[in-house]
């Protein structure tokens, strides 16, 4: 994937950060494992006390994966009273996962995406759709977070962040408002016919000369997106539990109109604010998990 | 003698030929804007004056393009599928494949002797099988259209482009100028690209040789060499390959003519 | 685990899905592709690494202009027809 240039790298703001629950307590427990989620825009850490999670950590990729890895490790081990050499077993994941230095093996981040997505959202999940600034995924799992079907559009812009952001540049619409002001209409028009960005906004610019509203344009164009998200999710199979992660989960818009077409609620995601698990972290925590089965197995238990 | 018109409603430019016993007598074209219909007029009038010829000596006007249902003064229509084997075969006898490749769209049409269209494929909706490609790629490069086609001729090789998308593509030749890629190179593998896609598609029609390209982005240098060597036979390019929409109309409007008169 | 290898553009939707639970990593859709648009992969499947047939990354985002020489709108492509374990399917809707 192609490094974005630094200003159009963040759809939507996220801080980087770690925690620690320090109601857990990681001596004499079994297995310590450690999850590093090496991604295109940021690095993810999770250290899991029998499978469990202790702490985790969230930073900005760097301009090498080795770098970024060994920098969110830091983080994660940070206020924590553990050390590298404790943890028994580090599976690297993201897009820089064959460069972490300090991982026992490398799994794709869609079995780690899944599998965390099992442990933050509970068993029930089974559909998971993943917008990001680059890509839309669409995975499907059964009850243990096992992946049964996975696609991934990364070839089109429409619907993903970076696609979002065209077309709000286009409209003069801050972007963390976009969902917002989609939903402003009384009603939503029909979609905007040609979902390809570049396209449409040739479409968009005769809509406004034709006398639509901004919000409206908006409207139709948050529509179409989300009816061709909404067809990724099917292409895999819609089953409820659904949610929705990345970016683009926070664009209130896409996500209500989704919603509504599929006639499913998503499952709501945990704040980290409050206490709760950070979705960021699926991918990081999925591969914590899967590190703990692979080093019980090595055991031979 | 019978004068005709054809008049190819583009997406982008509007196209209008004027023809005379055969010939083309009168060319025209401009921009669609917001009102195409207004923009075919202006070119309809330019197309006259150049003609030497007024709008009631001209006997039939059809219409082609995807705004052909908007085009004022037009008797009828012609698809742009059939106006193009049509025009591709009076201007190439040998043309068995004419390849359109406009603003925002793409089509491969096969057709025989007489120019009668057989069988066709299109590319459409998505920006990155057409002109607007190359286009945003050429502002992303900060290089001026027309210069794109000689500047990628610089070049002996092609930088990585990955990116199958126009917005994907605008990020990638950016941050492959960051990286101080030479801009002949980025150029040609936008074209490359390109060439890549449109010859898939004449692919899925079957070579049939000659292969003739037209449509607005035959104009390109760097495109017909990289398509050339993708393909790996010879190309024939007439000399006003954005017209030849329009051509095929009038051409089919003077043997409608014909008909008639019979 | 069944993986859609394509797109949904404007155009409409291009996949090769491929079941890596049925494939036997025998590599005959590899060997039978014209474009040599399969190889074969690690994946993780229950803890275990198998090789299974994929689409490579570069043909990924251009699957359509790839496979369509092959008319893949029947479903009866070379890929499709040297799997003998039924693993490998198209999708194709143009638009």
């Amino acid at each position: 994937m192609t490094e974005l240039p630094k200003e159009q790298k963040e759809f939507w703001r996220w801080q980087e950060y770690h925690r620690v629950r320090n109601d857990r307590n990681w001596k004499n427990k079994d297995v310590i494992t450690a999850g590093v989620d090496v991604g295109s825009v940021g690095s993810k850490a999770a250290i899991m006390i029998d499978g469990e999670m202790y702490a985790w950590a969230v930073t900005r990729t760097g301009s090498n994966s080795p770098d970024s890895a060994k920098k969110v490790m830091g983080m994660v081990l940070e206020d924590t009273d553990l050390k590298q050499s404790d943890i028994q077993y580090t599976v690297g994941t993201g897009y820089g996962r064959v460069n972490v230095p300090m991982a026992n093996k490398a799994i794709t981040e869609i079995a780690c995406h899944a599998k965390g997505a099992n442990y933050i959202w509970g068993p029930s999940v089974r559909t998971i759709l993943d917008v990001g600034g680059q890509d839309i995924k669409a995975i499907h799992c059964d009850e243990t977070g096992r992946v049964t079907a996975f696609l991934m559009n990364d070839k089109c812009a429409a619907g993903t962040g970076r696609g979002m952001e065209v077309f709000a540049d286009l409209l003069q619409i801050p972007i963390e408002d976009i969902g917002k002001v989609s939903l402003s209409v009384d009603e939503d028009p029909p979609p905007v016919s040609c979902t390809c960005v570049a396209f449409a906004k040739t479409e968009a610019i005769g809509l406004l000369r034709k006398g639509w509203t901004k919000e409206k344009v908006l409207a139709a164009y948050t529509r179409a997106m989300a009816i061709r998200m909404a067809n990724l999710v099917n292409r895999v199979g819609l089953e409820k539990d659904f949610v929705i992660t990345g970016g683009q989960s926070k664009n209130i818009g896409i996500v209500s109109r989704i919603e509504t077409i599929l006639g499913v609620k998503t499952l709501p995601s945990p704040n980290w604010r409050e206490g709760g698990l950070d979705p960021m972290i699926a991918g990081a925590a999925g591969a914590a998990l899967l590190g703990k089965a692979l080093y019980l197995k090595s055991k031979g238990s | 003698m019978a004068i005709t018109a054809g008049i190819d409603m583009g997406i982008q430019t509007v196209k209008v030929v004027i023809l005379k016993d055969g010939a083309v007598v009168g060319r025209a074209k401009a921009s669609s804007g917001f009102e195409p219909a207004k923009a075919a007029e202006q070119a309809f009038a330019e197309a006259l004056q150049i003609s030497k010829s007024s709008k009631e000596e001209v006997t039939q006007i059809l219409a082609t393009g995807s705004g052909m249902e908007t085009a004022p003064y037009a008797n009828g229509n012609v698809s742009m599928m059939g106006a193009d084997a049509k025009a591709g075969v009076f201007l190439f006898p040998s043309a068995r494949t004419i390849v359109d490749i406009g603003a925002e769209e793409a089509r491969a049409v096969k057709c025989d002797e007489r120019g009668i269209m057989q069988d066709f494929v299109v590319n459409e909706r998505c920006a990155a099988g057409a002109g607007t490609f190359i286009e945003a790629m050429a502002r992303a490069l900060e290089v001026k259209l027309e210069d794109m086609g000689p500047l990628s001729l610089k070049a002996e090789r092609a930088s990585p482009i990955n990116a199958s998308c126009v917005i994907f593509g605008e990020s990638d030749v950016v941050s492959l100028i960051h990286r101080q890629e030479s801009k002949p190179e980025i150029a040609r593998a936008v074209f490359d690209a390109m060439a890549d896609r449109i010859s898939s598609m004449v692919h899925r029609l079957g070579i049939n040789l000659d292969v003739v390209v037209v449509g607005g982005v035959a104009k390109d240098v760097g495109f017909v060499d990289s398509l050339k060597r993708k393909l790996g036979i010879k190309i024939l390019v007439p000399e006003y390959p954005e017209y030849v929409g329009a051509l095929g109309a009038a051409l089919t409007a003077a043997s409608r003519v014909k008909v008639g008169q019979q | 685990m069944i993986t859609h290898y394509g797109y949904i553009d404007g155009s409409g939707e291009y996949f090769i899905v491929i079941d890596s639970d049925k494939c036997n990593g025998c590599r005959k859709c590899t060997e039978k592709c014209p474009q040599n648009a399969l190889e074969m992969v690690t994946e993780f499947i229950d803890l275990e690494d198998k090789t299974v047939a994929a689409v490579s990354e570069t043909h990924r985002k251009k699957i359509r202009y790839t496979c369509q020489e092959c008319e893949p709108e029947r479903n009866k492509t070379p890929c499709v027809l040297a799997c003998q374990q039924g693993a490998v399917k198209c999708v194709w809707k143009p638009l």
